[in-house]
């Protein structure tokens, strides 16, 4: 290596990092308003600095109407979301990943072909047929459309979970008359905690966020998630206090952060969620 | 499975199978799969069929029961509907401009960035892209607000320039665009990342003693290597970016006026607020039908490896 090659390396080295950082700081700036606003008694929506920070506008939000209620309907919603998905799936999963059929491999290309679909497009369609069948407003209605919504997904991902446990381990227990139940059950499941719990995680956080469905589906405010209550909380009022909305979306947020530093140690370090994904 | 089977020895089980390959056999094989398939048809695709009867009718959510065929109009008036030709404009720049330039860019281009440097850069830049992509819509939209309203974050940066102004009002589309872009990039940066683990060095390595410049080399080598992964993050951020609604209509409802409203945005006023069911169902069945064929293309470009 000439010396003039490695200075060049050196500089491609420094621009290299001052670029990373460029892209570091831009993704970080839209949060500053957030972090700083919510510590910060009568904040504006500017993020200005006064030194002053106090814990108030946390306090002030720290209610049941505010925050209580609607993020325990948003554990329900999306962890009953989760559940049904999660279970679904694995059944779906089964016969996909063990029997090689025309039929098997029909379902997973509309199974895939689903997963492209715009769900806001079938909003539409949907809220008429609820409609007429009176699951507006209802929380079990909510979640079945929201578990349908996220099964095609979820299947193909518990698919390509469930082809990394070795078929050999089961043609034992298919010698000894065990049925595909107890296979599942006992052999496969077991063997694929962390693509289960990748999968639950993956579709609990997803519906976490999710504002179309509830908004349209849920009209009572005691039933809405906090994704829902957080936009009712900002636009109701004409003076927002903005202090408050910062600590509550901080707080909205913050399960979401959890799940995803336990997803990565799910995953082994790196979040190689596309590893599932590229199938 | 439902076959009333007399009582017989055990020993007899055994060649009873052979029989059983056919029908029942197939049938009791692909029964977990029925959860799955009433879930989607009775919450997905039995919506969508009805909706493309509904989309020929006139119904709406005014109370009257008289819903009455009326053929193709909400299609003729669609084509004559300039808000909704507008609208469709919108989510054309909307798509191209955050997801195929914006966030497959970006995405691609972080994930080159990061190849090969130290365990602190990869963590913190791939934390901070993942952490806009892991917050809820709604917060993301709050988020972009403040950043850009008149008094906020980036004008107070702006302001020693004298660039100071509203960005959700001067440039409303620009402002969702950005919005989406910081969102959306996490996607695109984790394909990239995956797919350029799989190049082999050694052939850049080789590459770069022949002289290639480094542009040469990701022109010529890196990027043929992984045309799949670019196609089909292609496909798919698009098919996510059609229908984005939250982020767009916390940000700017879609206004002002109708300045940044897609599709997505027009269809639910005309079903929700003015309760032009018929209507806004002919419009989605016209962002399903342009899903669709993403989905289409996209299925035709994976092929699935088990065959």
């Amino acid at each position: 290596m000439t010396d003039l090659t490695a200075a060049r390396r050196g500089t491609s080295r420094v621009v290299t990092y001052l670029v990373l950082a460029i892209i570091a700081v831009a993704f970080l700036l839209p949060f500053a308003w957030l972090v700083l606003a919510s510590v910060q008694p009568g904040a504006a929506l500017s993020a200005d600095m006064s030194w002053t920070f106090s814990a108030a506008n946390f306090q002030d939000v720290l209610t049941v109407d505010t925050i209580f209620r609607p993020m325990l309907n948003s554990v329900l919603i999306s962890g009953g979301t989760a559940l049904l998905t999660v279970l679904v799936a694995v059944l779906a999963a089964y016969p996909l990943s063990r029997y090689q059929s025309r039929f098997g491999r029909s379902f997973l290309y509309i199974i895939l072909f689903s997963t492209g679909l715009p769900i806001t497009a079938v909003m539409v369609p949907v809220y008429a047929m609820y409609s007429r069948i009176n699951l507006i407003d209802s929380i079990p209605g909510t979640i079945a459309f929201m578990s349908a919504s996220s099964l095609p997904f979820a299947a193909w991902m518990m698919k390509n979970f469930m082809d990394g446990v070795p078929i050999s381990l089961e043609e034992a227990a298919w010698t000894d008359g065990a049925g595909w139940f107890q296979s599942l059950h006992r052999i496969v499941l077991p063997l694929m905690v962390p693509g289960l719990t990748v999968v639950f995680i993956f579709t609990f956080v997803l519906q976490w966020g999710n504002f179309f469905v509830p908004f349209i589906l849920l009209l009572s405010p005691e039933k809405q998630p906090a994704s829902v209550t957080i936009y009712t909380f900002f636009s109701q009022y004409g003076q927002v206090a903005y202090g408050q909305l910062a600590a509550f979306s901080i707080l909205y947020t913050a399960p979401v952060v959890v799940f995803y530093s336990a997803l990565s140690r799910v995953l082994g370090g790196a979040f190689s969620l596309t590893g599932a994904v590229k199938g | 499975m439902t076959s009333v089977a007399p009582p017989r020895p055990s020993a007899v089980r055994a060649p009873d199978v052979a029989p059983r390959r056919g029908l029942g056999r197939r049938l009791t094989r692909f029964a977990p799969l029925v959860p799955a398939l009433l879930l989607l048809l009775v919450f997905f695709a039995g919506p969508m069929l009805w909706s493309v009867y509904t989309a020929f009718t006139n119904l709406a959510l005014t109370g009257s029961s008289t819903v009455s065929f009326v053929g193709v109009d909400n299609f003729t008036r669609l084509i004559h509907d300039p808000s909704f030709l507008h609208s469709l404009w919108l989510t054309l720049v909307f798509v191209v401009g955050s997801a195929v330039i914006g966030q497959n860019t970006l995405g691609l281009l972080i994930a080159l960035l990061l190849r090969g440097r130290s365990r602190l850069a990869r963590s913190v830049v791939t934390g901070l892209v993942i952490a806009a992509w892991a917050v809820p819509e709604t917060v993301a939209g709050f988020c972009w607000y403040a950043f850009l309203y008149r008094t906020g974050s980036l004008n107070e940066l702006l302001g020693h320039l004298g660039l100071s102004q509203n960005w959700l009002y001067t440039t409303p589309m620009l402002a969702v665009i950005l919005a989406n872009v910081w969102r959306g990039t996490a996607f695109s940066m984790l394909v990239y990342s995956a797919a350029l683990s799989e190049v082999p060095p050694d052939l850049i390595e080789a590459a770069a003693m022949d002289g290639a410049s480094a542009w040469q080399r990701l022109r010529h080598i890196t990027l043929p290597l992984i045309r799949r992964a670019i196609v089909s993050n292609l496909m798919l951020i698009t098919l996510q970016t059609l229908a984005a609604f939250g982020l767009i209509y916390v940000m700017t409802g879609g206004g002002p006026g109708t300045a940044s409203q897609t599709t997505p945005l027009y269809m639910y006023q005309q079903s929700f607020k003015f309760y032009q069911l018929g209507y806004g169902t002919a419009m989605a069945l016209v962002l399903l039908a342009v899903g669709a064929l993403f989905s289409a293309i996209y299925l035709r470009l994976i092929r699935l490896e088990d065959r």
